[in-house]
C-alpha cells in the first residue's frame, strides 16, 4: 500500500516537468540529433531521398569553400571591434558613472535603450542615417566641408563591414556598460581609502586595485561579446543583406543563405556543426585562460 | 603657496569633472538622436523625408501612421506581435514554474540529469539551430502556423526561466507549503496558490525579459512564415523595406511602431529588463 503511493506520487512528479522535458525534446534534442544526421547527407529539403554522403559536406567546407573561411574573418573583424572599441566606452562610461556621479541613474536608463531594440530595427534606422544620396550622414559631411569623404557607406567594401561592426557596438555598449558598473560597485571603498591614505594617486588607484579586482568581470565580459558577436548576424543581413562581394558575409548568414538560396540543407547544417565546434574552442580556451589568470 | 595649489587642483578637479560631464553627454546624444531622427522622419512626406534635413519638420504629418498601420499592413504586423508575445510569455511561465518547482521541491529519480540537461542547453552553441527546426516543422506540418512558431518560441525561452526560478525557489523557505499541505492542498494546489504567487518577483524578470526577446525575434519568424498574415513586426519591417525601397518616411512610422511598446515597458521596468539581461549574461 505504502510503495503503491509512493510510486503514484513520484509519477506526479515526473507530471511537474513533463510538459518542460517534452517540448524540450521535440524542439532542442530533435533538432540537435537531425543537424548531425543532415550534415551527412545530401538534400534540397523537398525530395524525399536524402542520400548519405558521409563525411563530403565537411571536405567541402575545409577544401573548396571560397566564402566560409572569410565570412569567419568578418564575424572576427566585428567582434574584434566590440571587444575593443565597444567594451573600452563600456569601461570608460562604467567608470564615469562609478564615482557617484549626478545623473548617474539617467544615464544609466539612456545606455540601455540599445541593447533593447531589435537589430532589424537598429540596422533599418542606420541604413537610413547612411543613405548615400540623402542619407543624414553624407549630407551632415557636405555642411561640414568635407565633401572628398560622401561615399556609399554600406555599398562599398571598403566601408560597409566597418559600419556594421561600429553600429554593432552602438547597440552593445551599454550592456557590457551595466555588467561592468556592476562590477565595479561590487569593489570595497575602503580599498580606495587605504590605496589613498598610501600615497597612491588615482592613476595608481586605477591601475592597482580597480584594474586587479575587476579581472574576472573583463573575462565575463569579453567572453560574452566574443560568443555573442561571432554568432550576430541579423544587424549585418538588414544592412547591407550579407553579402560576400561586400565583405559582409558571417558565418549564419552562410547557413541561412546554404539553406535558402542554395537549398542545400545538409551542407547548412555541416557549416552549423563547425561553427559551433568552433565556438566551444574558442569559449573553452577564454575559460582555462581566465582560471590561469586568477591563479596567478 | 599653498592656495595656489589648491587652486590649481581644484580647477583641475573641475576640469576634469567637466570633462567626464562632457563626454557622458556625448554618448548620450549619440544613443538618442539616431531616434529622434527616425521620428522625425516618420513625420515628413514621401517628398520631404529625402529633402527636408530638419531633425523636426515644419508640418507634421501623423496620418503618416494611419498609412503605415493600414496599406503598410503594420496594424496586422503589430497584433501578430502582440498574440505571439502573450501566448510564448504565458507558456513560459506555466511549464518552467512547473518544472522548476519540482526540480526545486520534488523528489524523484533523475532529477538532478533533467535539470543539468536544461542546463547544458545553455551552454552549447547551436548557431544555425533554424535548419533543422525548419525541416521539423515542416515535418510535422506546423510550419507556417502561429503555434508552430509560439511552440518554437518556448523552447528558446525555457531553460533560463527554469534554472531563474529554480534559485528562486530554493531560496524561498518552505513554512507556507508545508502549512497548506497540511491543510490538504494538492502539490499543484501548493504550486498554484502558494509557490507561483511567492515567486512574483523572479516572475516579472521572467516576463518582461521573455517578452523583449519574444517581440524582438526575427529569424524564426522570417523562415516559418510564408504569409504576410502570420508575420510579426519584425519580419514586417525587412519585407516592407524590401517592396517600398523608397518609402523611407512609412518606414520609419512602422520603425516608430514598432519600439514604442518596447520603450515604455523598458522605462516602466528598466530593473526587471536589467536583471535579466545580467543573469542570462552569466549563466550564457
Amino acid at each position: 500500500m505504502r510503495t503503491k503511493s509512493s510510486v503514484k506520487s513520484t509519477l506526479e512528479n515526473y507530471l511537474f516537468i513533463l510538459p518542460a522535458v517534452a517540448i524540450f525534446a521535440i524542439f532542442y534534442i530533435y533538432p540537435f540529433y537531425e543537424t548531425f544526421n543532415l550534415g551527412l547527407r545530401a538534400w534540397d529539403g523537398v525530395s524525399p531521398v536524402k542520400e548519405f554522403v558521409g563525411l563530403s559536406n565537411f571536405k567541402e567546407l575545409f577544401l573548396y569553400d571560397q566564402f566560409w573561411w572569410p565570412s569567419m574573418w568578418h564575424a572576427g573583424y566585428i567582434t574584434l571591434i566590440a571587444l575593443t572599441l565597444q567594451n573600452a566606452l563600456a569601461l570608460s562610461l562604467a567608470l564615469a558613472c562609478d564615482r557617484a556621479i549626478r545623473l548617474g541613474k539617467f544615464y544609466r536608463l539612456v545606455f540601455f535603450i540599445p541593447p533593447v531594440l531589435s537589430e532589424v530595427v537598429v540596422g533599418l534606422v542606420w541604413k537610413w542615417i547612411f543613405e548615400p544620396n540623402y542619407g543624414l550622414l553624407n549630407h551632415w559631411l557636405v555642411v561640414l566641408g568635407l565633401d572628398q569623404l560622401v561615399r556609399s557607406w554600406l555599398s562599398s567594401p571598403q566601408t560597409a563591414l566597418t559600419c556594421v561592426a561600429i553600429i554593432h557596438s552602438w547597440k552593445g555598449f551599454g550592456w557590457g556598460f551595466i555588467i561592468l558598473l556592476a562590477g565595479l560597485q561590487t569593489i570595497d571603498r575602503q580599498l580606495y581609502e587605504a590605496a589613498r591614505v598610501d600615497g597612491a594617486n588615482s592613476w595608481q588607484r586605477f591601475w592597482h586595485v580597480t584594474i586587479p579586482l575587476m579581472i574576472p568581470v573583463f573575462v565575463l565580459v569579453s567572453i560574452l561579446t566574443i560568443l555573442g558577436t561571432m554568432q550576430a548576424f541579423v544587424l549585418v543581413l538588414t544592412m547591407t543583406g550579407g553579402s560576400p562581394s561586400l565583405g559582409c558575409s558571417v558565418p549564419v548568414t552562410r547557413i541561412l543563405g546554404s539553406m535558402r538560396a542554395s537549398l542545400r540543407f545538409g551542407y547548412a547544417c555541416a557549416q552549423g556543426i563547425i561553427f559551433g565546434i568552433i565556438l566551444l574552442i574558442v569559449s573553452f580556451i577564454q575559460i582555462r585562460v581566465s582560471r590561469k589568470m586568477k591563479q596567478a | 603657496m599653498m592656495n595656489k595649489s589648491s587652486l590649481i587642483y581644484r580647477s583641475r578637479r573641475f576640469m576634469g569633472g567637466f570633462g567626464v560631464n562632457l563626454f557622458l553627454l556625448i554618448v548620450t546624444a549619440a544613443c538618442i538622436f539616431p531616434l529622434l531622427w527616425m521620428f522625425g522622419s516618420s513625420l515628413k512626406t514621401q517628398t520631404t523625408v529625402f529633402s527636408d534635413m530638419s531633425v523636426i519638420p515644419k508640418e507634421l504629418h501623423w496620418e503618416n501612421y494611419y498609412h503605415a498601420w493600414t496599406e503598410g499592413n503594420f496594424g496586422t504586423y503589430f497584433l501578430n506581435s502582440v498574440i505571439y508575445t502573450i501566448s510564448v510569455v504565458i507558456g513560459i511561465v506555466l511549464v518552467s514554474s512547473l518544472a522548476a518547482y519540482a526540480f526545486s521541491r520534488l523528489q524523484f529519480p533523475g532529477r538532478n540529469f533533467f535539470f543539468y540537461m536544461f542546463l547544458a542547453a545553455m551552454m552549447i552553441p547551436l548557431p544555425g539551430a533554424f535548419v533543422p527546426l525548419y525541416v521539423l516543422m515542416e515535418k510535422i506540418g506546423l510550419r507556417n502556423t502561429p503555434h508552430g512558431y509560439v511552440l518554437c518560441l518556448i523552447n528558446v525561452g525555457l531553460s533560463l526561466s527554469i534554472f531563474l526560478l529554480k534559485t528562486f525557489f530554493d531560496k524561498m523557505p518552505k513554512d507556507l507549503e508545508d502549512a497548506a499541505r497540511i491543510d490538504g492542498c494538492s502539490k499543484l494546489g501548493i504550486w498554484w496558490n502558494v509557490a507561483l504567487p511567492l515567486a512574483r518577483p523572479a516572475l516579472a524578470v521572467i516576463v518582461i525579459f521573455n517578452s523583449l526577446n519574444v517581440w524582438n525575434e526575427y529569424i524564426l519568424a522570417l523562415i516559418l512564415f510564408d504569409e504576410a498574415k502570420y508575420m510579426p513586426l519584425q519580419v514586417g519591417l525587412s519585407t516592407f523595406h524590401g517592396e517600398f525601397v523608397t518609402q523611407y518616411h512609412l518606414l520609419m512610422s512602422g520603425i516608430t511602431i514598432t519600439i514604442i511598446p518596447i520603450i515604455l515597458v523598458y522605462i516602466f521596468m528598466q530593473k526587471h529588463i536589467v536583471k535579466g539581461l545580467t543573469a542570462g549574461a552569466v549563466v550564457g
